[in-house]
């Protein structure tokens, strides 16, 4: 290799970190160029309308809950569990929370902790079915799918039964108005600011991280780039969402969603349990051996997965006003795909939050482009199952071919291109090859 | 028979493949003599299995260079199905047998005979019979592969070779999960397959085994042919071999040390386990074990005597129902009821089976070594990347895993080079009694002797040590004292400086005097 191909792989490397991609985060990478490319194309396509502020506020509001299933479902997929019940619980407590307020005149703050309270209950009911009998979690949800979509019905009489006005707040409801007019949503452009100064922060603290484990970060210039293009977008995005029409802002439930996000991208990336999640789903065996109660694992983690399901579905009714017995059939369809175009493998033990919510992101924004497109719901569905077959499959071959991905193989790091002899894996096991076919994202 | 006689059944000739960024053999020839058997020695990552998958087809002609001649005709086979075809089958060390399915369903497995487009089965089973007799193999054809041993296994793979009129059979590591008396037989066989004219080629870390049966061994290092040795004619024995294999003379394959023992500080009394599954059937009876500090303790069992048994079942009752007895730590009794309790109290144990209980393969090296004891590195619940970070990092160099950094899978190590890890994942749970259940398995000579180095480090820093092993040289050279158990019972404890391989094989293989007048 001579010194400038050298120095521009180098260049090539160090340029991916601006994408957080690290070392292993090439899946990742792969899948947020897509969501550029696919909003680049209908921004395109429908003129403008894309990322108009109309429709990014309506884009949050509609797909927020869909992305709060997925958070839950990651960490269902990476135990190596599926959750087929979460559009059935999402009706469930959907009703039961309408029904409480419309009938009993429960005040909607309590509501909200009763509806929280019947995700902790079916939650519990599904994972001691999971954990502790071992029912596979497919049988036990699928079981779940009917159960609860049959509740619904039962307590609802198959009725549609509206909410009060406090409660639409968490599905319908913005950030509101207050101090002088500047003609934007002032709460907005604070929290937009808030987050422009927390890329800044989290970027130097990374680089503080770094040099205390005496690895040596990116070059200032790599640093500098990805806090400039990342604030950008965030300043970018605020504007669009605070200088909306009067009275619409921020959505509240895009509040919630990222509230969520931050909380389980941290539980999952820095904390002992969710360690054991992904040790549990790599190899559950092993996992016991290094003292995981892996029985508490799965029980916690389908027990957090009807909790998520039952706020998806309480933000869901509020944003409809109304809860119904058609609510949430074929979420977790939904929710499942973001997943795996996230990156996650079948087999469990591989997958992140940030990369399901990209994923979901490319579902929501193809969804929404498609319909400002004017395409019908029949030839919707049609594509988005391509794009979940061609995502997947074109990772799983890319993998068999002993390349990370098509960015990634553009983009691959030293570590492929050097390969001491003897120590990585020179010799190449028959017993290794079915898992190289699984779509892998290294945990981060 | 002179070697003027025979011809050479296979050769191939100046082998080169390469991976990405890799080049995993260079320029290897070998030619192996018709009715031979042919061994490959070389450390874990030479490229043995790499010269055998170019040679079975799973890396396809054209994906490397060199020539391959069989029987006389140059081939170039494009997948396994077409190196079977012309007579090459290859028996990997994961065998690959569907445990659901019966002997006979197995051994016509992709080869079935037909009648009118079904399948015989009354050809296929009166096939079976005649190939099975022909290994040895007594049982039922109609056996599920799960209700037999390994050792019966493994002769069910030859089975189905035979039933592809094999000429050339390639056995990676055949005997590494086998016992003693079915490694005998497996040799027995292999060597009257040889007799019939059918050569072999075989892989194996057991030198021992390969001095017995093989006529010549090449050696292959980091990916090139060193030398072939012609066993009768060159004198070879284990340390020509592995002087050979490293490039260097190992003056002794165990480390010095001298060893400071002190008082008894674990005892497991009267330890009682039953089979999780078959309640009726005792895997542990009334065994009794005292660990000194500093000490190394050797379990010394063939396969299925109870030592795993044991050892799990005494780190938070991982195996089997638990009955009765007790564990004293320190001279106060403890009770380990379950895995994280056994950590807490100081145990560790390193699994016999790697990659199926010691590691998770997607992970990587950093998360690890700190996963058995990831309190150590945590504020509250949350984990510290720095720390964990630099102290699996000095791992590493302490280790000496040979790794560019922590943050690669332990999926690309060599076996090893894992095994280190495993290790390290262990020490970093800062445990007073390790038991370490076959360390050394599917290890190459190099990492033996450094992991025997490792372990007597342990035990110098007055940390107890059980060992358990097939190999009786390896407890015989590393540890203090030594238990035989037989059928779940402990048979005999020996002073390793009082012992001898048959007097402990005679403990191996036959109850207590004592145990049996009861």
């Amino acid at each position: 290799m001579s010194e400038a191909t050298g120095r521009a792989k180098a260049g090539f490397k160090d340029l991916k970190k601006i994408f957080g991609g690290g070392q292993s985060d090439v899946r990742q990478f792969g899948i947020l160029f897509s969501l550029i490319a696919i909003i680049a194309l209908f921004q395109f396509l429908t003129d403008g309308l894309t990322l108009s502020s109309g429709n990014l506020v309506n884009l949050v509001s509609q797909y927020s809950y869909i992305l709060i299933l997925a958070i839950g479902m990651v960490m269902v997929i990476i135990c190596g569990h599926i959750d087929l019940s979460v559009g059935s619980i999402a009706a469930f407590t959907g009703i039961v929370v309408a029904i409480s307020m419309n009938s009993w005149h429960l005040p909607w703050p309590l509501a909200i902790l009763l509806g929280i309270g019947v995700g902790v209950v079916i939650g519990a009911w599904q994972g001691f079915w999971v954990a502790y009998i071992g029912v596979p979690a497919f049988i036990v949800t699928l079981a779940g799918m009917l159960i609860f979509r049959g509740g619904n019905q039962v307590i609802g009489n198959a009725n549609t039964v509206p909410v009060p006005q406090g409660f639409t707040t968490i599905g319908a409801g913005y950030l509101p108005e207050i101090g002088p007019n500047t003609g934007y949503n002032n709460l907005t452009l604070l929290l937009g600011l808030i987050v422009a100064l927390a890329v800044v922060l989290k970027e130097w603290r990374a680089r503080r991280v770094q040099e205390g484990m005496g690895s040596t970060p990116a070059p200032m210039w790599v640093s500098v780039l990805k806090v400039v293009l990342l604030d950008a977008v965030v300043i970018y995005a605020t504007m669009l969402f605070a200088g909306g029409r009067t009275g619409t802002s921020f959505p509240v439930s895009g509040i919630i969603l990222g509230v969520l996000v931050l909380l389980y991208s941290f539980i999952t990336r820095n904390t002992i349990f969710g360690r054991h999640i992904y040790a549990v789903g790599g190899n559950r065996l092993a996992a016991e051996l290094s003292g995981v109660k892996s029985k508490r694992v799965n029980f916690m983690v389908m027990m957090n997965m009807s909790i998520l399901a039952s706020l998806a579905g309480m933000i869901f009714v509020a944003r409809s006003v109304a809860s119904g017995p058609q609510d949430g059939i074929g979420w977790e369809l939904d929710a499942i795909a973001a997943v795996f175009i996230g990156g996650a493998a079948v087999s469990g033990g591989i997958g992140t939050v940030t990369g399901s919510i990209i994923g979901g992101l490319v579902m929501a924004v193809l969804n929404n482009g498609l319909q400002l497109e004017g395409v019908g719901a029949d030839k919707v569905q049609i594509i988005k199952g391509m794009v979940l077959l061609i995502a997947v499959g074109v990772d799983v071959w890319n993998k068999s071919q002993g390349r990370p991905s098509i960015t990634g193989f553009l983009m691959r790091d030293r570590k492929t291109l050097v390969r001491e002899p003897g120590e990585t894996t020179g010799e190449v096991p028959l017993s290794d090859t079915p898992d190289a076919t699984r779509p892998l994202v290294p945990a981060p | 028979m002179s070697m003027s006689t025979n011809h050479t059944i296979l050769e191939m000739r100046s082998i080169t493949k390469e991976f990405p960024g890799v080049k995993a053999l260079s320029d290897v020839s070998i030619s192996v003599l018709a009715g031979q058997i042919h061994a490959i020695c070389g450390e874990n990552g030479a490229g043995k299995s790499t010269l055998m998958n170019v040679l079975s087809g799973v890396h396809p002609s054209g994906t490397y260079t060199g020539d391959i001649i069989f029987q006389g005709e140059s081939v170039h086979f494009k997948d396994i199905r077409s190196s079977e075809a012309a007579g090459i089958v290859i028996i990997h060390q994961e065998l690959a047998l569907i445990p659901e399915l019966s002997i006979t369903e197995n051994i016509f497995l992709g080869n079935e005979p037909t009648k009118h487009g079904a399948i015989d089965w009354v050809t296929a089973k009166k096939s079976a019979l005649e190939l099975l007799a022909r290994v040895g193999l007594e049982d039922d054809p109609d056996t599920q592969i799960k209700h037999i041993g390994v050792g019966k296994q493994q002769l069910v793979e030859i089975a189905k070779a035979l039933s592809k009129s094999v000429k050339l059979l390639i056995l990676d590591e055949p005997t590494a999960a086998l016992n003693e008396a079915d490694s005998a037989h497996l040799l027995d066989l292999i060597r009257g397959l040889k007799r019939k004219g059918i050569s072999s080629i075989m892989i194996s870390h057991k030198l021992n085994e390969i001095e017995q049966v093989a006529d010549s061994i090449t050696i292959i290092r980091d990916g090139r042919t060193i030398e072939t040795l012609n066993v009768r004619e060159d004198g070879v024995n284990e340390d020509r071999i592995i002087r050979g294999m490293v490039g260097r003379s190992l003056e002794s394959r165990f480390p010095d040390r001298t060893p400071h023992i002190g008082e008894v500080f674990f005892e497991v009394r009267d330890w009682n386990v039953q089979h999780p599954q078959a309640t009726e059937r005792m895997v542990v009876k009334n065994s009794t074990i005292t660990v000194r500090r500093g000490e190394i303790v050797g379990l010394a069992g063939l396969m299925g005597a109870g030592r795993t048994e044991l050892a799990m079942s005494i780190f938070g009752r991982s195996y089997g129902n638990f009955i009765s007895g007790q564990i004293f730590k320190d001279g106060a009794e403890i009770h380990l009821r379950n895995v994280s309790e056994a950590i807490d109290q100081g145990l560790a144990y390193v699994s016999e089976d790697r990659k199926a209980l010691g590691l998770n393969l997607i992970d990587d090296i950093k998360r690890s070594i700190v996963s058995a004891k990831l309190t150590k590195i945590s504020v509250g619940q949350v984990v510290s990347a720095t720390k964990e970070y630099q102290l699996s990092e000095a791992y590493r160099k302490s280790l000496r895993i040979k790794t560019p950094s922590v943050d690669y899978g332990v999926r690309k190590l060599s076996g090893g080079n894992q095994q280190k890890v495993v290790l390290a994942k262990w020490m970093f749970s800062d445990p007073d009694l390790l038991i370490l259940d076959e360390p050394t398995r599917g290890i190459d000579v190099g990492a033996k002797y450094e992991i025997y180095g490792i372990i007597q480090a342990l035990a110098a820093q007055g940390k107890g040590v059980i060992m358990i092993s097939s190999e009786l040289p390896e407890l015989l050279g590393l540890t203090d004292r030594i238990y035989t158990i037989f059928e779940g019972a402990i048979t005999d404890c020996i002073q390793t400086n009082k012992a001898d391989p048959e007097t402990l094989m005679k403990s191996m293989t036959s109850a207590k005097k004592k145990v049996q007048s009861k």
